[in-house]
């Protein structure tokens, strides 16, 4: 969310009244905004030190979709009407004396099809900047380029002294090489290119160099005499700068989105319009697409929404009137009127400072606002519904407690980890069907999604060394493999882990450990030579290079459950009565590798047991799952 | 020695039927009386040891003597420090005199520093030159005692020349149990005195209920996962089916298209996204609803203007790290609308027996026939990832607890209702909705607590009702309406323990002491 400062002295003239931090923290938390910190305190004390101070601010936390609200004019707006202290603004194109003829044009190139082909304008006359107005200005621009416009990438804004320049205007886009301009804050003139590596050192433009960077063309702005206004979204001209004494203020927008093109030449034109000898007042501009159509921006229109008190009631819980509802809207600056031959419904009109409002639902939450959330009647669903877990966390729970019955502590690792972690450090290769892998990770220890219990249990091992031996832990938690048959390509599984460590490995006391899960669960221990049991679990001796040459086994697992549907359900009678198994590895348990000790850092010798949980699920009543 | 301090006492009380004093004693192995600190010390432990028998009984009496500190005891012996000083300084005209520094090497430094300033105002010393020199030789030789009474005691114990020695002694009198023999005492009844009768019998060692008992040898649970098991069972008492959310890896699609995020939404940033690099791309979801999620987003739809901004195929199917378990929320909401669509999920006559029929249509059998939907109320708390930087309070994965009510005509009214009662089954009653927004909820809520520890309202969660463009594409009729609600797992499993450090809660850095010790969780 985006945090706006504004001057705690010229908001309260703006909204004509004081307000205590408190009282101003409830108001902020009413409207959906939020004080983040009123720096008062601070500049008194400063103040007392005798240090430099500025004047206090409030900083303000503002809801990521209300672009209308990034600076102190619109937060005023706001709240003022907020507060029933004044009307909605209404703003009007104010076209020149001679009328649409008379519109200063602008043409757009079909080269810029190829970089940033949308362009919008609006012309605000007769301004008349503060030093605190124009600051304001400008950090508009900077904070909707920070967030709708996603650091210039979809939407730039430039903004010039009109009297500066020769109308009409073309945006065009050009080989860098051949556009020469000085930029904003130089005299000299440089070529595009000459820019792109000027620029790089400078840090609060060089992570905009990249959106254009690499291609053959680069957008320009050109004025009638071949001045430079700007090279989108990188740099303004020098020339066309506007200072404290502009007077006629030029405001181009470029974009990929047109969608967001307009909303952003609206929400600058609509907030600075209030500096308008005739306050909210904005001169269109003409624009000539390269098809020869021609489009009037900004169009600043209000749409045209219809609202029904039915629906607001029926999502609040609120019984009111269409009336009510309309003067609640009218409190969110939304224009609303009953519409005379349907009781019912409110005819809401959408000012262009609105673009957050989709659907009737965003209008029905601004009357809910206006209402007051904390004043909505507190009621409790009816719903009535049988409770129930899920299958996978109840066995997972079963081995849980019986294991920390059984002595062991239970830690929580992280998931995420190395790709040595999770193979080399345990003597496995990556064959590259297994475990899920991280493009972007900030760090090494997030290269992949784990796909053993056992790292993340030695790591917790290594880390509480002064623990007194032995250290008895486990996990019971989920892992993730690649399943290229499933629509996300991957797919978790349950797995229950734990490591003994002491002054002797111990084989037998993690044998044991699956044992005991196994009796909780009604597995009954088989021999590994019994073609006769139904069902049942044994280990296998196995070669593992995590484990210690001839302490090694695999758990299997012999089900009795046959997949369910007629003919595989009557295949696996059959199978059984010949004693035919599809014993799965359920997974694996021995002494670890001296060598995987070393890699984690462990000085004792170490027994470690995993196996997934999965086939133990018992079939509940059936939920649903998240598999495809 | 103990032992044989025992027999003495219980022998002398035999003969004399109790003890007056026990300094009148005299302990084995010494040849005088034990008036001494220490022999009474020893007694003192034989005394007890018969007591916890009930053999004897006694009483304390205190004495209190003085006795000469270090300091004390050095002037006494040497002299006062002013007096020394004046020893070593020559007569004035007799020799060199002796400058500060060389003083305080003859005398030390602390009876330099005293003795000089002392000697001086009596008028024994002087300055020559840089040095000092006696001026007197006057009859200081003379000495005496010091007359006796506490004004002078108090006087030397400020000057911290003497100090109070407590002393103790006792009065010993025969205790229920008296003999002359000490035979050991039972510590612990076992077996083989049950066998023998010898319990009935033996004396027993008095037990000492202050000592602690022995820690047990048993495991523990995770403290995060003892409050995951507290607010698992808070949904379940409250009738709430939890859902399967095992997959972690989900597509652009199921985390934020399905949630009507639009595809330019920071959240989908490299910055705060973990994205895969292999898999890298999902198999594509069903076609009808994917076009219908297109079209809400790029050219609106359900009553909404969209989004309308450019679509991007790539962006749905990139594999991802969830950031949140609304993903597979979504994917249920999904499974549970297939009635609705006219779809039928094979084998899954069961599955909606924990939902009831719609209440608020109770009177209207029909509508439920008709639209195939079924009210729901669902749970999950599991991992979810973000692409953080790891400080004290971010990890890049954490436990995301959320709750889902999917019913016709749902309210804000309910949803707050309801936030109120969750909120107070986990111990929070003070909790108050601050307007927000969520790209897939509206309205949406942040739930404040008030936290009187800290004194101000926090943050606790965020709720809300689901948009329509999320909820119409997966079917759902109109008037069906979704709260959801999410909140950490670990903030409040922070405040219950009182941790400031996540990395101390979460991770392979956690002590397992830490976890044998944390105590049991009752919201």
């Amino acid at each position: 969310m985006p945090t706006v400062a504004v001057d705690k002295a010229d908001l309260w003239e703006r909204l004509g009244q004081e307000f205590t931090t408190d009282e101003f923290d409830k108001l902020c938390f009413d409207y959906g905004l939020e004080l983040d910190e009123d720096t008062t305190e601070e500049v008194e004390e400063n103040i007392k030190k005798g240090l430099p101070a500025e004047r206090p601010q409030l900083k303000i936390e503002i809801p990521a979709n209300r672009y209308d609200l990034l600076c102190i004019e619109g937060i005023a707006r706001a709240l003022l009407v907020f507060l029933q202290k004044q009307d909605a603004p209404k703003y009007k194109l104010v076209y020149p004396k001679g009328g649409e003829s008379d519109l200063l044009t602008v043409k757009i190139d079909p080269s810029t099809a190829a970089i940033r082909p949308l362009f919008a304008c609006a012309i605000l006359r007769n301004i008349k900047f503060t030093e605190k107005s124009y600051a304001s200005f400008i950090d508009l621009q900077d904070k909707l380029h920070q967030n709708i416009c996603r650091r210039r990438q979809l939407v730039a804004i430039g903004t010039h002294d009109l009297d500066t320049l020769t109308p009409p205007f073309r945006y065009e886009a050009k080989a860098p090489s051949t556009i020469k301009f000085a930029p904003l804050g130089k005299t000299q003139e440089y070529t595009a290119e000459e820019l792109m590596t000027l620029y790089e050192g400078e840090k609060h433009l060089a992570k905009y160099l990249h959106i254009i960077r690499d291609s053959p063309v680069y957008p320009i702005i050109y004025d009638s005499k071949d001045q430079v206004l700007s090279m989108p979204p990188i740099i303004n001209s020098d020339h066309s700068k506007i200072t404290l004494n502009t007077r006629n203020v030029f405001i181009d927008v470029t974009a990929t989105d047109q969608t967001k093109l307009d909303i952003v030449v609206n929400m600058v034109a609509t907030m600075f319009s209030e500096y308008c000898e005739e306050p909210f007042t904005i001169e269109p501009v003409k624009i000539i697409l390269p098809n020869g159509q021609s489009r009037i921006t900004p169009d600043i229109s209000a749409r045209q929404m219809t609202a029904h008190a039915s629906y607001v009631n029926s999502c609040t819980g609120l019984r009111l009137s269409s009336t009510e509802v309309a003067t609640l809207l009218k409190r969110m600056s939304l224009e609303a009127s009953v519409n005379p031959d349907n009781s019912d419904e409110i005819t809401v009109s959408i000012p262009p400072t609105r673009p957050d409002i989709f659907h009737e639902c965003d209008i029905m939450e601004d009357a809910a606002i206006a209402y007051g959330f904390n004043n909505l009647p507190d009621k409790f669903p009816a719903t009535s519904t049988v409770g129930q877990p899920l299958a996978i966390s109840k066995l997972s729970d079963v081995v849980r407690l019986e294991w920390a019955l059984a002595g062991f502590i239970e830690v929580l690792p992280l998931i995420l980890c190395s790709h040595e972690d999770n193979f080399e450090w345990l003597n496995h290769e990556d064959d590259n069907k297994t475990a899920v892998k991280i493009a972007n990770p900030k760090t090494l220890e997030f290269q992949v999604v784990r796909t053993t219990l056992v790292p993340g249990l030695l790591k917790t091992i290594r880390e509480n060394r002064s623990h007194a031996l032995p250290i008895k832990i486990f996990e019971s938690s989920d892992v993730v493999f690649k399943d290229t048959t499933r629509e996300r390509q991957a797919r978790n599984e349950r797995h229950a882990a734990a490591v003994y460590c002491n002054k002797s490995a111990g084989f037998e006391i993690v044998h044991g450990m699956l044992d005991r899960a196994m009796k909780m669960l009604e597995i009954p221990r088989i021999s590994s030579q019994d073609s006769s049991a139904t069902t049942g679990y044994y280990i296998k001796e196995t070669t593992d290079g995590m484990y210690f040459p001839g302490r090694a086994a695999n758990i299997y697992y012999r089900s009795k459950a046959r997949p369910s549907g007629t003919i595989s359900e009557l295949k696996g009678r059959v199978e059984s009565a010949l004693h035919i198994h599809h014993d799965v590895q359920i997974g694996s348990l021995g002494i670890l590798h001296p060598t995987v000790l070393e890699k984690f850092e462990i000085n004792f010798p170490c027994s470690a047991l995993e196996f997934t949980l999965e086939p133990f699920k018992k079939q509940m009543q059936k939920v649903w799952t998240n598999e495809d | 020695m103990s032992e044989s301090i025992q027999q003495l006492i219980l022998d002398t009380l035999d003969t004399q039927g109790s003890i007056a004093d026990t300094r009148t004693l005299v302990v084995p192995g010494t040849s005088h009386a034990a008036t001494s600190h220490d022999a009474q010390l020893a007694i003192l432990g034989a005394l007890n040891s018969l007591l916890s028998r009930e053999m004897v009984t006694y009483e304390t009496n205190e004495v209190i003597s003085h006795a000469l500190t270090a300091e004390g005891a050095q002037i006494a012996n040497e002299g006062s420090h002013e007096a020394r000083v004046w020893s070593v300084l020559p007569l004035k005209g007799q020799g060199e005199p002796i400058n500060p520094g060389q003083l305080k090497k003859e005398v030390g430094d602390e009876t330099a520093k005293v003795g000089q300033g002392r000697a001086f105002k009596n008028g024994w010393i002087g300055k020559e030159g840089a040095g000092l020199v006696k001026l007197v030789m006057p009859t200081i030789f003379r000495t005496g005692n010091l007359s006796s009474g506490e004004k002078v005691l108090a006087d030397l114990r400020k000057r911290k020349l003497i100090a109070q020695k407590k002393g103790q002694w006792f009065a010993v009198m025969k205790g229920a149990n008296f003999s002359t023999s000490i035979a050991k005492p039972e510590t612990d009844l076992t077996a083989d005195m049950l066998t023998s009768g010898s319990w009935k019998t033996s004396t027993y060692k008095k037990y000492n209920f202050e000592a602690e008992g022995i820690p047990t040898s048993g495991g523990a649970l995770h403290p995060l996962l003892k409050v995951r098991e507290e607010i698992r069972n808070n949904f379940l008492e409250m009738g709430f089916c939890e859902m399967p959310t095992q997959s972690f890896v989900e597509s652009g699609f199921w985390c934020f298209d399905a949630l009507f995020v639009p595809q330019q939404h920071p959240a989908r940033d490299l910055q705060d996204t973990f994205y895969l690099s292999d898999p890298s791309h999902s198999l594509p979801p069903q076609e009808a609803y994917y076009n219908r999620v297109k079209t809400v987003h790029v050219d609106g739809g359900f009553g909404s203007a969209g989004y309308r901004a450019p679509w991007q195929p790539e962006e749905s199917s990139k594999l991802l790290l969830r950031t949140h378990t609304t993903a597979s929320s979504a994917h249920m909401l999904y499974k549970l609308a297939a009635k609705c669509r006219g779809e039928d999920i094979e084998d899954d006559t069961k599955e909606f027996t924990h939902g009831a029929a719609s209440t608020k249509d109770a009177n209207d059998k029909t509508t439920a026939k008709v639209d195939g939907f079924r009210p729901a109320k669902l749970f999950s708390i599991d991992r979810v990832f973000r692409n953080e930087t790891m400080d004290a309070t971010h990890l890049a994965e954490f436990h995301q607890v959320e709750g889902v009510v999917a019913d016709r005509n749902l309210t804000l009214a309910d949803l707050i209702g309801f936030m109120r009662v969750f909120f107070s089954k986990m111990g929070i009653e003070q909790v108050r909705f601050k307007p927000a927004y969520n790209p897939y909820t509206e309205p949406s809520l942040e739930i404040f607590a008030f936290h009187p520890m800290l004194n101000k309202w926090v943050e606790v969660g965020n709720s809300g009702m689901f948009r329509p463009e999320m909820l119409e594409p997966m079917g759902f009729p109109k008037d069906v309406r979704v709260h959801g609600w999410g909140l950490s797992l670990e903030r409040p499993t922070m405040i219950r323990y009182g941790i400031n450090n996540i990395r101390t809660l979460v991770g392979h850095k956690t002590s397992i002491e830490n976890i044998e010790n944390s105590p049991a969780v009752m919201f």
